[in-house]
């Protein structure tokens, strides 16, 4: 398992939730993992019902077995006073800096190099070691931009280098790909079995791959159980077999049965629509040649004991007894 | 929560956006759909121009990031950056359409603004190069800016807006101000003529920030890059008092009666709560909001059969039905076990009707109803993150789309998200 987990997806396919799972999947059996957020939503904050992150790491979960997930939401415009601070003894000139707007400059409109401190500042906590020369975090989990704009994001190097051909920020971003473009990272995305997200998905991929960025697994968010398949479908709705199912449902305790056919079978014909759809976008997505996990849709939405049970899938798919299996490294 | 209790009490709290008045009324110009990534924006703002046209009005859509297929349907997957009519419209009126290129926005408006060497100075800036295709708030900034364009020719009665899929909902209010900002801010001047700038201001505070600024920046992103930024600044010299009087004036083009701001968002939590903020954001900045656009709402013709009802009748057939395989007799005729015949290999497959692979009737109307329970549960889920948005918002118009099982892409799709958005009330088969 690489020790930087990436994970992007399409808005809306729930990548927050699942980064968080995979934090509290991997923190078992006094595991340490850290979750950390790049997009400044507070989006981790919310998932953990706790008061707004401040940029500082804080033990945010305890995991089953005594592990333990903690947080950082990465705030580029602290990382890079935090920076300059350590790099020029900057003090009080880095509020002046601020204050003129060069901060604000290098932090949102000199491309790239947001992107830098922000990877940066992840790759940092993936390679800092206690004093005993073991690793702060067994494992970093990232809550990444989203499909669009992960590989812009991750690819730093590219952006930066044209830009910044020299200069400490070239250095960083140097070292920075050393660790992305490693076995040490996989990203993931983050699907829905629907069409947009699952082209999202696929065009996400070949750009990873064109740029020489490790893939990790698809992982499959929100999928539906099939209770009936096409076939019971349209043996259902024969004309002969309405009566039947009517009896059955007044034989079951159900009351006016007779009117509750109708509809009954208007969602089965919608469900059944919805698996053949599903089947082609499971196609399109073993296509793509990857790993794929699968996690249910949660009735209730994601609280806090969603998330804890997504975690348990997580593992049951085999998430953290992968430490040796390297399943993740191409 | 009771769902079958609050459901409709909810509803009437919470006034219908009626969208067919907006899309009529002529003094409505601008319709700008925005809302958090994933929730149907794009498809809400070709569903609104589709219906617009069709109710004979001459409209555009200004899609950002459409799903290809969608984008194949409307004739639109060329990327040029115009408006191309949309064949297949019913009616007098028409459509247009178009997706934005960004880079090509900001290339033409640096054409448009300077002479041809300087343009070309500007073009082949590699900072340019990255500010026009990289910088987060460019697309925001380009998406306005084309808005601003179209509503300047003047050729259309009617423009649709699709947002950028932002990282946050908001920036797509706060990306142009920053870039306008930033485009002829201080920091830029500073950086163009420290020595005016300095001594004009009279600051020996500004000097020594100028110089330690630009020192630092220098040793932190390379000296290069602070000499293409310098030189990309010089030629930009002459446009940027453009960029901040257009940026206000696309500002004010918001808050302007002739525009109509629609949040969408889907029935779920973080939709919501970005809609939720969107709606105070909107009000704060004077910024007229006309409605919620609610996609993707589950409704069921069954609803008066609650979930929890529906899985214990479920369970009463897969009793029966074990009960009967144990006795080595079939189920009924769907009434559990009340008709003992001989055992067959398929214990219940003796009705009239079946084929043989077909499932016996006590599994699949167990089946239909473990169906309805779980569509039950969605349908209470999406009730309770609604509420809570109307308890926030109980003036804010709702109009609902009920969930599709599959993408639209097509113009008969549009349509149909057009008219159920129209109906703006229950989902289609709710009670």
């Amino acid at each position: 398992m690489s020790r930087l987990q990436v994970v992007s997806g399409k808005g809306g396919t729930g990548k927050t939730t699942v980064a968080a799972a995979l934090a509290l999947a991997l923190a078992t059996e006094g595991k340490r993992t850290l979750l950390v957020e790049v997009e400044g939503r507070q989006g981790i904050a919310q998932l953990f019902e706790t008061e707004a992150l401040p940029y500082e790491e804080r033990k945010i979960a305890v995991a089953p077995s005594g592990g333990e997930v903690h947080a950082l939401a990465i705030d580029a415009e602290r990382a890079l006073l935090d920076y300059l601070q350590m790099f020029y003894k900057l003090g009080s000139a880095g509020r002046a800096l601020k204050k003129l707007g060069a901060i604000d400059f290098a932090t949102t409109i000199a491309p790239g190099v947001r992107d830098v401190l922000l990877t940066g500042k992840a790759c940092e906590a993936v390679r800092r070691r206690d004093k005993q020369g073991r690793y702060a975090y067994d494992y970093v989990v990232m809550d990444a931009p989203p499909t669009g704009r992960i590989t812009r994001f991750l690819n730093v190097n590219d952006e930066v280098a044209g830009l910044a051909k020299i200069g400490p920020i070239h250095n960083q971003a140097q070292a920075v790909m050393r660790v992305l473009k490693s076995a040490e990272t996989a990203v993931h995305l983050v699907t829905l079995l629907e069409e947009m997200p699952v082209q999202e998905t696929a065009d996400g991929i070949a750009e990873l791959r064109a740029a020489d960025l490790p893939t990790g697994k698809v992982i499959v968010n929100m999928v539906r159980p099939h209770v009936l398949d096409e076939e019971a479908v349209r043996t259902a709705a024969a004309a002969g077999r309405r009566k039947d199912i009517a009896r059955a449902l007044t034989g079951a305790g159900v009351g006016g049965a007779a009117k509750l056919v109708g509809p009954l079978l208007e969602q089965a014909a919608e469900h059944a629509q919805r698996v053949e759809l599903e089947r082609e976008q499971r196609a399109a997505l073993e296509a793509l040649k990857l790993p794929a996990y699968e996690l249910p849709l949660l009735s209730e939405g994601v609280d806090l004991a969603g998330l804890y049970q997504l975690a348990t899938e997580l593992r049951k798919l085999g998430v953290n007894a992968g430490a040796d299996a390297g399943t993740d490294a191409q | 929560m009771t769902s079958s209790m609050t459901h409709g009490s909810a509803l009437q709290e919470a006034p219908l956006l009626d969208i067919d008045p907006l899309l009529d009324d002529p003094g409505i110009r601008i319709i700008v759909c925005c809302g958090a990534g994933g929730v149907g924006k794009t498809t809400t703002a070709a569903a609104l121009g589709v219906r617009a046209a069709e109710r004979g009005r001459r409209a555009v859509v200004l899609t950002i990031d459409p799903a290809r297929r969608l984008a194949q349907s409307m004739g639109i997957d060329l990327l040029d950056n115009t408006p191309r009519r949309v064949d297949g419209i019913d009616g007098d009126g028409e459509l247009h359409a178009m997706m934005l290129d960004m880079k090509r926005t900001f290339d033409e408006i640096v054409e448009a603004h300077a002479d041809p060497s300087r343009a070309r100075a500007i073009l082949e800036n590699p900072f340019y190069q990255s500010l026009s295709a990289g910088f987060a708030g460019t697309q925001e900034y380009m998406a306005m800016e084309k808005l601003g364009q179209l509503r300047a020719r003047d050729e259309w009665d009617l423009i649709v807006v699709d947002t950028p899929p932002s990282r946050s909902a908001l920036d797509f209010l706060d990306a142009p101000k920053r870039l306008g900002s930033f485009l002829d801010g201080k920091f830029i001047r500073l950086l163009m003529a420290p020595a005016k700038m300095g001594g004009r201001a009279g600051m020996k505070f500004l000097n020594v920030g100028m110089s330690m600024m630009t020192g630092t920046l220098g040793k932190l992103l390379g000296g290069q890059l602070l000499r293409d930024v310098q030189t990309f600044v010089a030629a930009m010299d002459t446009m940027f008092g453009g960029f901040r009087t257009r940026a206000d004036a696309t500002y004010r083009l918001l808050q302007a009666p002739g525009t109509a701001f629609l949040v969408v968002a889907a029935p779920e939590r973080d939709a919501l709560r970005e809609a939720a903020y969107f709606v105070e954001r909107l009000a704060a900045e004077e910024m007229p909001l006309a409605g919620l656009v609610l996609n993707r709402v589950h409704g069921s013709g069954a609803a008066r059969l609650s979930a929890e009802r529906a899985l214990a009748a479920a369970e009463n057939l897969d009793e029966g039905r074990i009960v009967d395989q144990e006795a080595g007799k079939a189920a009924g005729r769907g009434s559990t076990g009340s008709s003992p015949t001989p055992s067959a290999v398929e214990p219940d497959s003796e009705s009239e009707s079946h084929q043989p692979s077909a499932p016996p009737t006590s599994q699949l109307t167990a089946g239909l109803l473990r169906l309805h329970a779980e569509r039950m549960q969605v349908l209470s889920r999406e009730q309770r993150t609604r509420d809570r948005f109307t308890a926030l918002h109980p003036e804010v118009a709702v109009a609902e789309v009920a969930a599709l099982p599959g993408d639209v892409h097509d113009l008969a799709g549009l349509r149909a998200i057009g008219d159920k958005l129209a109906s703006g009330g229950l989902p289609a088969g709710a009670e």
